[in-house]
C-alpha cells in the first residue's frame, strides 16, 4: 500500500459489506464482508472473473443498492452500517459519486457542454456558473472546442472525455469507473488511464476502476481483486499483501 | 436548469413532428366529426330561423312537417288571422326530390311559399325575389343553379331568379324555393297514366255519374284532381305578444298543434337528429380512447427507447420529477402539435364535405383541452415505465 496515502483520511473505507440476494435457502451472497479502502488521489483497480461480485460492489459503491450488512464510509461520514443508511441516497449519487460507464452513455439529445453542466444544475448552480464549470472540464480534458457539438457528433475517444467530464462535475470525492477502456484499443486504452491518473492527482479524487483489460491492469499500483464475493488487495507487481 | 424535454424533442425534431402529424390527422377527424353535428344541429336551424317565423301551426297531433308529415287545408290561416295576437301568416309546402342540373341529379327540398308573407327566402346573395307567381324559383347555391338557369319540376320549367346561401333542409338537402299554387301541383300532381285510369274509374262509378245530375261528375273530378293542401302554417305575432299565449290560444280553439320557433327547434335537434347525433357522440369517444390509446403507445415507445439514458439521469441524481416532468412535457407537446395540424386540416377539408360542417372555436377550445388531459393521463403509461426503471441498469454486470 502506498504509505502517503495511508497519513491521510480515507474517501472511501468499507467494512465487512455483505450483500445478499433472496432468502433462506435460495440466498445467494453476492458480497461477503468485503472490505476496501481509497484514499483521495488514488487510482485503484477493481478485478475479478465474471460472477465474482464487481458489479454488485460497484453498486453497492455507489449506493445503488443497499448492502445486507457491514459499514460504508464516504468522506468521514457513514453512508451504510448494518441496514441503517443515509436519509437521501440520490442526493448523495449527485453530489459525491461520479460514474464513468464502459460506454460513455452520455445523453443524447444534449451536447457535450449541456452533458457535462446539468450535474451541477441539478445539484442547484445556476446555469452560467455550472456552464462555466464544464466549459472548465472540458478544456482540461482537450474537449473545450467540441462543447457545442451533439452528442452523435463526437468520436467514441471524446465522448469517453466528456464523460469524464460529467463524472467531474460536482468535484466528487470518489469516481466509479465501469470498465472504461473496454472499447478502446491499447493506445487510447493507456490514454485514458493516464488521464484518470492525471485527474486523480489533480482534483484529489479517489477513481475505482473496474476492469478486464489487461492492458492497463499494470498501471495500478494498488488492486483489489474479487473472488466469490471476497477481496484480496495486491499492491505494486502483484504482491498478495490482504484479506 | 436546462429543459431535458425540449432538448429531446429538438434532437428527433422531424420524427416528432411526423409524429404529431399523425396524431393531428387523427384529431383533425375527431374536430370533423365534432363539426359535422354542429353542422347538422345547424342545418336543422337554419330554415326554421330564415322563415322569420314565431309561430308554426300544423296537423294536430303530429310534429309536423319535419319531423312527422303535416297536412292543413289552405284556408285555415283565415281562422288564424282573426286571433288575438296574429300578426300575418303564410302557407308553405315542402317537398324533397330530385331535379335535373344538366346531366346530373340534384337532391333538393322545394319549398312552397307565398311571396311577401312568412316562409318568403328573405336573405338574397343574387338575383331577385319572385315577382310572378308562377314559374319563379330562388335557389340556393348549393344546388348549383345559377340566376337564369332553368330547372324543371315535375312538367314544369321555372327560371332561377334568385339565389341563397346557406338555406338546406333539416336534412342538408339545398332549397328551392317556388310559389306556392306551383309547390301544391308539384306535391299532389299524378301522371297522365293515373289521372286518366282514375277519371275512367269515376265515370264507371254510378254513384257520381248520374244521369240525372250533369255537373256531378265534373265537380267531383276537380275537387280530386287539385290540391288546396299546405304542410304548415307560419305566423308572425304582433309586437308584444307572448308567441306562447297565441300558441296556446291556436291549439285550444282551432283544433290545429302549433309550435313556437323554440318548440320546433327541440322538436329538430333532440328528435329528428338525435339518433344521427347519439351515432356521432359514439363515434367521438371511440376516437377519444383510440386518440390516447395511440398517444399513450407513442410516449410509452419515446419512453421504451431512452431507458438507458432515463437510468443514467437517475444514476446521476435527477429527480424522478424531473424525469417525469420531462415526459409529461413530451406528451402535451405532442398533443399541440398534434392538435393545432388537426384544427389545420379539419378547417382546410371541412369545405369539402358534401354536408356542412361548422367549427365552432368553443369547440376547438373544449377539443383542446381534452386532448391536453388525454395526452396528460396517456404519458402515465410512459412515466410509469420511467420510474420503474432501475438506476443499477446504467452499470453494467
Amino acid at each position: 500500500m502506498d504509505g502517503g496515502a495511508n497519513e491521510r483520511s480515507p474517501a472511501i473505507r468499507i467494512e465487512g459489506l455483505t450483500k445478499r440476494y433472496g432468502e433462506g435457502p435460495t440466498a445467494v451472497d453476492a458480497l461477503k464482508c468485503v472490505d476496501m479502502v481509497v484514499y483521495p488521489g488514488e487510482v485503484v483497480g477493481l478485478i475479478g472473473p465474471s460472477g465474482s461480485g464487481k458489479s454488485t460492489l460497484l453498486k453497492c459503491l455507489g449506493a445503488v443498492i443497499e448492502p445486507t450488512a457491514g459499514r460504508m464510509v464516504l468522506g468521514g461520514e457513514t453512508i451504510f452500517d448494518d441496514g441503517w443508511k443515509i436519509h437521501d441516497l440520490r442526493a448523495l449519487r449527485r453530489d459525491r459519486i461520479g460514474f464513468i460507464f464502459q460506454a460513455p452513455y452520455l445523453i443524447p439529445f444534449l451536447n457535450a457542454i449541456d452533458n457535462v453542466a446539468l450535474l451541477p444544475m441539478l445539484a442547484g448552480k445556476s446555469n452560467s456558473e455550472s456552464r462555466q464549470r464544464a466549459g472548465e472540464l472540458l478544456m482540461a480534458l482537450d474537449v473545450g472546442h467540441r462543447g457545442e457539438a451533439q452528442v452523435a457528433e463526437l468520436s467514441g475517444g471524446e465522448q469517453q472525455r466528456v464523460s469524464i467530464a460529467r463524472a467531474l462535475a460536482n468535484k466528487p470525492p470518489i469516481i466509479l469507473a465501469d470498465e472504461p477502456t473496454a472499447p478502446l484499443d491499447g493506445q487510447r486504452a493507456l490514454t485514458v488511464v493516464r488521464i484518470l491518473n492525471q485527474l486523480a492527482r489533480e482534483y484529489d479524487t479517489a477513481i475505482i476502476v473496474v476492469t478486464h483489460d489487461e492492458k492497463i491492469i499494470p498501471t495500478f499500483k494498488r488492486i483489489y481483486h474479487i473472488r466469490d464475493g471476497r477481496t484480496v488487495e495486491e499492491t505494486g507487481e502483484g504482491r498478495e499483501v490482504g484479506v | 436548469m436546462i429543459n431535458l424535454a425540449s432538448r429531446d424533442i429538438a434532437n428527433g425534431l422531424g420524427r416528432y413532428l411526423l409524429t404529431s402529424l399523425g396524431l393531428g390527422l387523427l384529431i383533425g377527424v375527431t374536430l370533423s366529426m365534432a363539426g359535422i353535428y354542429r353542422g347538422m344541429v345547424e342545418d336543422a336551424k337554419v330554415l326554421l330561423h330564415s322563415s322569420n317565423a314565431d309561430i308554426w301551426v300544423v296537423q294536430q297531433h303530429t310534429l309536423g312537417p319535419f319531423a312527422e308529415s303535416s297536412t292543413l287545408h289552405d284556408d285555415v290561416y283565415r281562422g288564424l288571422r282573426g286571433l288575438p295576437g296574429v300578426a300575418t301568416t303564410g302557407n308553405v309546402t315542402f317537398l324533397t326530390m330530385q331535379v335535373k342540373r344538366g346531366r346530373d341529379d340534384v337532391r333538393v327540398m322545394i319549398s312552397g311559399f307565398e311571396p311577401g308573407r312568412p316562409g318568403e327566402p328573405t336573405l338574397l346573395v343574387a338575383g331577385r325575389p319572385l315577382t310572378h307567381l308562377h314559374y319563379e324559383a330562388i335557389a340556393d347555391v348549393m344546388t348549383g343553379f345559377k340566376v337564369g338557369d332553368r330547372v324543371r319540376v315535375r312538367r314544369n320549367e321555372y327560371t332561377v331568379v334568385g339565389l341563397t346561401r346557406r338555406m338546406v333542409s333539416t336534412s342538408g338537402d339545398p332549397m328551392l324555393f317556388i310559389p306556392l299554387k306551383d309547390a301544391q301541383e308539384a306535391q299532389f300532381l299524378k301522371d297522365n297514366e293515373a289521372i286518366r285510369n282514375d277519371r275512367n274509374r269515376l265515370a264507371a262509378n254510378s254513384a257520381f255519374n248520374r244521369p240525372g245530375v250533369p255537373g256531378l261528375l265534373a265537380a267531383v273530378e276537380a275537387n280530386q284532381f287539385s290540391n288546396h293542401n299546405v304542410n304548415a302554417v307560419l305566423v308572425q305575432v304582433q309586437p308584444g305578444w307572448d308567441p306562447r299565449v297565441v300558441a296556446d290560444n291556436i291549439k285550444r280553439w282551432k283544433y290545429l298543434q302549433a309550435y313556437t320557433s323554440g318548440d320546433m327547434e327541440e322538436i329538430l335537434i333532440a328528435k329528428l337528429i338525435a339518433t344521427s347525433a347519439r351515432q356521432i357522440a359514439v363515434f367521438l369517444m371511440i376516437l377519444a380512447l383510440v386518440t390516447a390509446a395511440i398517444v399513450a403507445l407513442i410516449i410509452y415507445t419515446m419512453t421504451l427507447a431512452k431507458i438507458k439514458e432515463i437510468a443514467v439521469l437517475k444514476l446521476i441524481g435527477t429527480r424522478n420529477t424531473t424525469i417525469a416532468g420531462m415526459i409529461l412535457q413530451e406528451a402535451l407537446g405532442l398533443g399541440v402539435i398534434g392538435f393545432v395540424m388537426g384544427k389545420l386540416v379539419a378547417t382546410l377539408w371541412g369545405p369539402y364535405f358534401p354536408k356542412y360542417v361548422l367549427l365552432l372555436n368553443t369547440d376547438a377550445v373544449l377539443g383542446f383541452f381534452a386532448v391536453m388531459m388525454i395526452c396528460a393521463l396517456a404519458s402515465i403509461l410512459g412515466i410509469r415505465a420511467a420510474l420503474r426503471v432501475d438506476p443499477a441498469e446504467a452499470i453494467g454486470g
